[in-house]
């Protein structure tokens, strides 16, 4: 057979593998009835709720698989191991792991293997029932694709000695591997964990002789593994937690010695050996090796003095220190119930009505959930979770919202959802559904896969104020046209929402708008948008909400007509081709007079001053034309004259009285290309990469010589020999000062000198800018000392050499600001930070790079396509998903 | 040993490409999808594609001819919605044998058609086993997790009928795909195995899952490497990926199927994502770019396609298989 491994091989939502080398596997024991009462009482009481915290406290305290029993007279186990099972299914931060099923009834571990999608184990099967039952048994395990735990107990009885422990295993693993054919990977023998110092002499070797059993098995059935029941072992000394926990780390300690690789334990309990107090682990490890024969009573003796709870559980509980809002997100993000009820009621305490938790600490942790799921950071299972607990805490809020409106809950609209015919995805929908409900709106639910005529027949009956159409795999796009078709012929007059994954404001003007148009169709993006969307379309604004959006569509529609023309891009890898290939000789790249970091605080203003490109200064204020001609210009000249005047005049009193600071940093350094990636050196030996900057390359079609160009061209490729090449990086800022002076104007009403000044600012940033590279050009650098150039040709950008900026055309990755931010240690230097939008504080700052290459020039990198987005994501090691919401504007659709 | 056993390790087998989309090219009405057979049903039945096989079996014969002539080894019937549950939505359980029974028999005649030109080159016929319209291990409702809208059990029923149809109608080997639902995959296995044993025969299986998006999970939430583990109690011809992603994207899952799996590697990606009409635009060449990528690197022991596909890309795809050699990963395979 193909598939033989040596290893045992399980799963969840997630692999676990244990191998030989692999650590000691933890298997959770307290989802258990048989061994724990409070679990039991939960089920007894039907608290399921509480019974998966148990299972998610497990596995968040270690278990990596997790045993679960529902063996009890009391209650029907099959029904509540299906019932557990299925609601694990749902809880992704437990069903990650691995399910052992546990119980001694056939029936029960049957209907648990028809609930669990991922490999999980069978506790237990054995000869007891003799041969004919044990390998019908097997094989069923085998043909729904379990592991399966083995017994050591025949017809005869549990095996109780090392030479019958060792005789049932040996007959067992012949019958599983000869007759069934079942993996010898998949048998894991439990070898029976006995109680030790009970007083009973023939007790005394339980423990040893189950270790070298296990040894045996290890030694003699080849892939076999070893597992038991730990707590068994301590059975005695019940209520004393510090001597149990003691005696299981002792056990497991010379068990896995032994050979013992996974075990049933509480995992949030376990006593670490080394820990344990000397002289209690010798007295232990007399009795569990039978070393003495006055071991139990030298144990009993010491246990009396060391009595205790044993090691206090520490989970991770220190979210619950943060605020009730944050409390509230964690909750929802990790899809807690636990705690919800509380928080609920101390928001509710806190905020000025019930319906102001919903919309405010509730709706912003949905937010959060959506942009993860967005980002791909939660998958499906995660977020129907999270629907459901803010369901929960709406469900904790209505009584209130109810009695503050005296009893009479009046709907504030009444929706319609349906996942259209041919779709069976309506997870969104839910959510859209439960958001819906949490804002006071009477949702009718049509569930999915439902036909027009059923929909326009509700919408009629019911006679609802909006319908929302839902769907995930693509046809339902086509779907959804449909629809709307049939809405117009029907005649109904009711808006309809769009929604779901792949759908889109550009499908939805583009394909859906134009064939309903009795009402206004409406993309939603998703969920957290419907309330705002809804309320827009049944307020008194509706009218300006539907105008805004028709004339947005029909720009789409235009936009969308054009871009169908627009050049065509091509693969990155054709691209790459045609690079552009630099004569990289010597005379070509000047070595750097200084290399490393400059820095510069407090520079002089007025030196700065000398460098200013006033044209954008009158774009700020919306007069469009040439710096210097503007001023006479027959239209704006007076207005530009005047302004002109205003701002010079604050711009002495800027310089006069220090009114803002300017800094920079610049920095020079060794660096080669490699791709398209620019590796930035520390020094001249070019081996300590500080930094790679990933550059984006050309991919619009061009005309067969013309070359797609990325920055990384513009650097010497790197080679075993000669690589002398360099790249330099600044960050200037003359923003410092600038709110505090805008805010004074503000305070006194003065919009104009608030705007002027930041308007100037921002000049003077760029000025600096211009400042530097000059001092780059001609002194730190030095690749240009003999330039001699007026403002106006810097301007026009006529020096050799660039400095493009990362979110402009040339570097269009915003993202590209971080590294160079950490290259330069531009923060800590200049006190310019970055935002999470990677925008520049103070906002009258700049940075960039210096390529000098006597041929690099300015160009826009222009469209690119999605195999570009995916091969610099994982050059970056991002999420795909990240990437391309950063060049969501340069990605070509 | 089945033939296809040993061919599998000699050369990259191409499977064919997507059914939907060729089909798409007919403009088909109502009555196409009732000639002869269900004349009076009461329910609309367009767009429930299975059933061509018995209204208008010419148009299926045809499709496989033009993915044989592209150079397709397997092709697949045309079955994918071939259960009781997936046709229940059209209140045609009744028809499932038939339906599973006569597209087999069609596919089985096109490719004996065509080993017989071509004797070197034999063609396999794939039963087509699809995920069905439900989920058994999530629940349809937000406000009941633990509700099941199937039962492990029904979906055997369901898996072993189609199973016996697909045989009896003379598939080479069965495929269950696009298994967006490991627990449904489970169930087919189960149902397939259980046939095996009564008829006391076997056909070797692929099976094929479908991993949602970036974040490399199943639908129900399983990680790749999870999937394969959760299916690897059957002996598989192979197991790959389909749908939902292009080849481009599909890279990384194949790399992890590559790395660990003891079977062959298939994959059938979709012609790129869908554009903002649903449409897939992804140009056989650019397919083809991305495809070499997985040769080259040796993914691979079965390469086709999913949505969006056509003779055209299959085409291009088969003559880049030729070029290189498959995936030999698994034949020396002990250990993880």
């Amino acid at each position: 057979m193909p598939n033989q491994q040596i290893t045992l091989q399980l799963s969840g939502l997630e692999p676990v593998y244990v191998t030989p080398e692999s650590n000691f596997i933890n298997i959770g024991e307290r989802t258990n009835v048989t061994g724990s009462r409070a679990f039991l009482r939960m089920i007894k009481e039907d608290d399921f709720e509480a019974a998966l915290a148990v299972a998610r406290d497990q596995v968040e305290g270690g278990a990596q698989i997790i045993d679960i029993n529902m063996d009890e007279g009391m209650i029907d186990g099959k029904e509540a191991m299906i019932k557990f099972l299925n609601l694990i299914a749902s809880e992704p931060d437990i069903s990650r792991v691995p399910i052992m099923i546990d119980s001694s009834k056939w029936e029960i571990i049957e209907a648990g293997l028809k609930c669990i999608q991922g490999k999980g184990i069978v506790n237990s099967i054995s000869l007891k029932e003799g041969e004919e039952t044990f390998i019908a048994l097997a094989k069923k395990v085998k043909r729904y694709g379990a592991a399966v735990v083995v017994m050591a107990f025949d017809e005869d009885g549990q095996a109780d000695s090392y030479e019958r422990r060792i005789e049932i295993c040996e007959r067992s693993y012949d019958i599983l591997t000869k007759k069934v054919g079942f993996p010898a990977n998949d048998i894991i023998f439990d070898p029976n964990i006995f109680p030790v110092a009970t007083g009973m002499e023939e007790h005394n070797n339980n423990a040893l002789d189950f270790f070298k059993a296990t040894k045996w098995i290890r030694e003699n059935l080849p892939g076999a593994h070893v597992s038991g029941g730990v707590s068994n072992v301590s059975f005695s000394f019940r209520g004393n937690n510090s001597v149990r926990e003691a005696m299981h780390a002792a056990f497991l300690y010379h068990g896995i010695q032994h050979g013992m690789d996974m075990g049933i334990v509480n995992p949030t309990m376990l006593e670490v050996y080394q820990e344990v107090d000397k002289d209690l682990m010798t007295f232990i490890e007399d009795v569990l090796l039978n070393r003495r024969p006055n071991a139990t009573e030298r144990l009993l003796e010491y246990a009396e003095t060391v009595k205790g709870d044993g090691k206090k559980r520490e989970i991770d509980l220190a979210w619950r220190e943060e605020s009730v809002e944050n409390r509230l997100a964690h909750s929802l993000v990790k899809g807690i119930v636990e705690f919800i009820d509380l928080d609920i009621e101390e928001c509710r305490l806190k905020y000025p009505q019930p319906i102001t938790v919903i919309e405010g600490p509730l709706m912003d942790g949905m937010n959060i959930v959506g942009d993860l799921f967005g980002s791909g950071k939660m998958f499906l299972p995660q977020v129907v979770k999270s629907a459901r607990v803010m369901k929960k805490a709406v469900a904790y809020l209505l009584p209130f919202i109810e009695a503050e409106k005296n009893g009479k809950r009046e709907a504030a609209g009444k929706i319609l959802l349906a996942t259209v015919k041919g779709d069976v995805h309506d997870i969104g929908k839910n959510i859209v559904g439960v958001v819906l409900g949490c804002n006071n709106y009477e949702v009718i639910d049509l569930g999915v896969m439902v036909p027009t005529e059923k929909i326009i027949r509700t919408a009629i009956e019911e006679n609802v104020d909006v319908i929302g159409l839902s769907g995930l795999i693509t046809p339902s796009l086509d779907e959804m046209v449909t629809v709307a078709k049939e809405m117009q012929l029907a005649n109904l007059n009711i808006p309809l929402l769009i929604g779901g994954a792949t759908t889109s404001r550009v499908h939805t003007a583009v394909k859906i708008e134009q064939n309903y148009l009795n009402s206004q169709t409406v993309h939603v993006l998703d969920a957290s948008r419907s309330v705002t969307v809804v309320e827009s379309l049944l307020g008194h604004k509706k009218e300006l909400f539907v105008n805004t959006l028709k004339a947005d569509y029909a720009k789409l529609r235009e936009h969308h007509e054009k871009h169908k023309k627009a050049k065509k891009i091509i693969p990155l890898s054709e691209a790459r081709k045609k690079a552009l290939q630099l004569d990289f000789s010597a005379e070509k790249i000047v070595r750097p007079k200084n290399l490393g970091t400059t820095v510069y605080n407090n520079y002089d203003l007025n030196e700065i001053k000398e460098y200013i490109d006033w044209t954008p200064f009158f774009q700020t204020w919306e007069l469009h034309g040439k710096y210097p001609a503007i001023l006479k210009d027959e239209v704006v000249g007076e207005a530009a004259e005047k302004l002109f005047k205003d701002a010079l005049a604050m711009l002495d009193k800027i310089i006069d009285e220090q009114w803002i600071e300017a800094r920079a940093v610049v920095g020079i350094f060794p660096a080669n290309s490699v791709g398209d990636d620019i590796e930035i050196y520390s020094d001249e030996k070019r081996t300590d990469i500080v930094h790679v900057s990933r550059t984006l390359r050309q991919q619009s079609e061009k005309t067969a010589l013309a070359p797609q160009l990325a920055l990384s061209d513009f650097i010497q490729p790197k080679s075993l020999n000669e690589n002398v090449d360099y790249i330099g990086g600044f960050v200037v800022s003359t923003g410092f000062g600038v709110d505090e002076k805008a805010k004074e104007f503000e305070k006194d009403h003065d919009d104009y000198s608030s705007i002027m000044v930041k308007a100037l600012a921002d000049r003077m940033a760029e000025a600096f800018a211009e400042l530097m590279h000059y001092k780059v050009r001609t002194e730190i650098w030095a690749y240009a000392t003999d330039e001699n150039l007026p403002n106006e040709d810097l301007i026009a950008e006529k020096y050799i050499g660039i400095r493009p900026a990362p979110g402009y055309p040339a570097c269009p990755d915003h993202t590209e600001k971080t590294g160079l931010f950490d290259l330069l240690g531009a923060t800590e230097i200049t006190g310019v930070a970055l935002t999470e939008s990677l925008a520049m504080m103070p906002a009258a700052s700049v940075s960039g790079w210096y390529f000098a290459h006597p041929d690099s020039k300015y160009f826009g990198v222009g469209k690119i396509g999605m195999d570009q987005v995916n091969d610099i994501a994982a050059r970056k090691q991002v999420e795909v998903d990240v990437m391309k919401r950063w060049l969501g504007t340069v990605l070509r659709d | 040993m089945h033939l296809i056993e040993k061919i599998l390790g000699e050369r990259i087998l191409v499977l064919d490409g997507a059914m939907g989309t060729m089909i798409q090219r007919y403009t088909l009405t109502e009555e196409d999808f009732r000639r002869n057979w269900f004349e009076n049903h009461p329910h609309p039945l367009k767009g429930n594609n299975d059933l061509l096989s018995l209204t208008r079996p010419d148009i299926i014969r045809e499709i496989h001819a033009e993915y044989l002539q592209a150079g397709a080894d397997i092709i697949e019937t045309n079955t994918f919605s071939g259960t009781t549950v997936a046709q229940a939505d059209y209140h045609l359980e009744h028809a499932v044998y038939d339906i599973n029974y006569h597209s087999a028999k069609i596919a089985r005649e096109v490719c004996d058609e065509y080993t017989k030109k071509t004797p070197e080159k034999p063609r396999f016929v794939a039963g087509s086993i699809g995920p069905t319209t439900k989920l058994s291990s999530m629940s349809p409702d937000v406000n009941d997790p633990g509700y099941r809208s199937i039962t492990f059990d029904e979906l055997v029923v369901a898996f072993k009928q189609q199973t016996e149809g697909l045989l009896d109608g003379g598939v080479d080997l069965l495929l269950v795909e696009t298994v967006t639902d490991t627990l449904n995959a489970k169930a087919a296995l189960f149902a397939i195995d259980m046939v095996f044993e009564e008829r006391n025969l076997t056909v070797p299986i692929m099976v094929s899952g479908t991993i949602t998006d970036q974040s490399g999970r199943t639908l129900t939430g399983q990680t790749t490497e999870a999937f394969l583990i959760s299916v690897q109690h059957m002996p598989l011809l192979s197991i790959g990926l389909n749908c939902a992603l292009g080849a481009e994207m599909m890279r990384p899952y194949l790399q992890v199927l590559n790395k660990k799996s003891p079977f062959g590697v298939s994959a059938h990606p979709n012609a790129g994502l869908p554009n903002e009409f649903g449409q897939y635009d992804e140009s056989a060449e650019m397919m083809g770019e991305q495809i070499k990528q997985f040769l080259e690197e040796g993914l691979l022991n079965i390469i086709g396609g999913c949505c969006g596909t056509t003779p055209e890309h299959i085409k291009v795809i088969s003559d880049l298989a030729k070029n290189y050699s498959p995936r030999t990963a698994h034949l020396d395979k002990t250990h993880a």
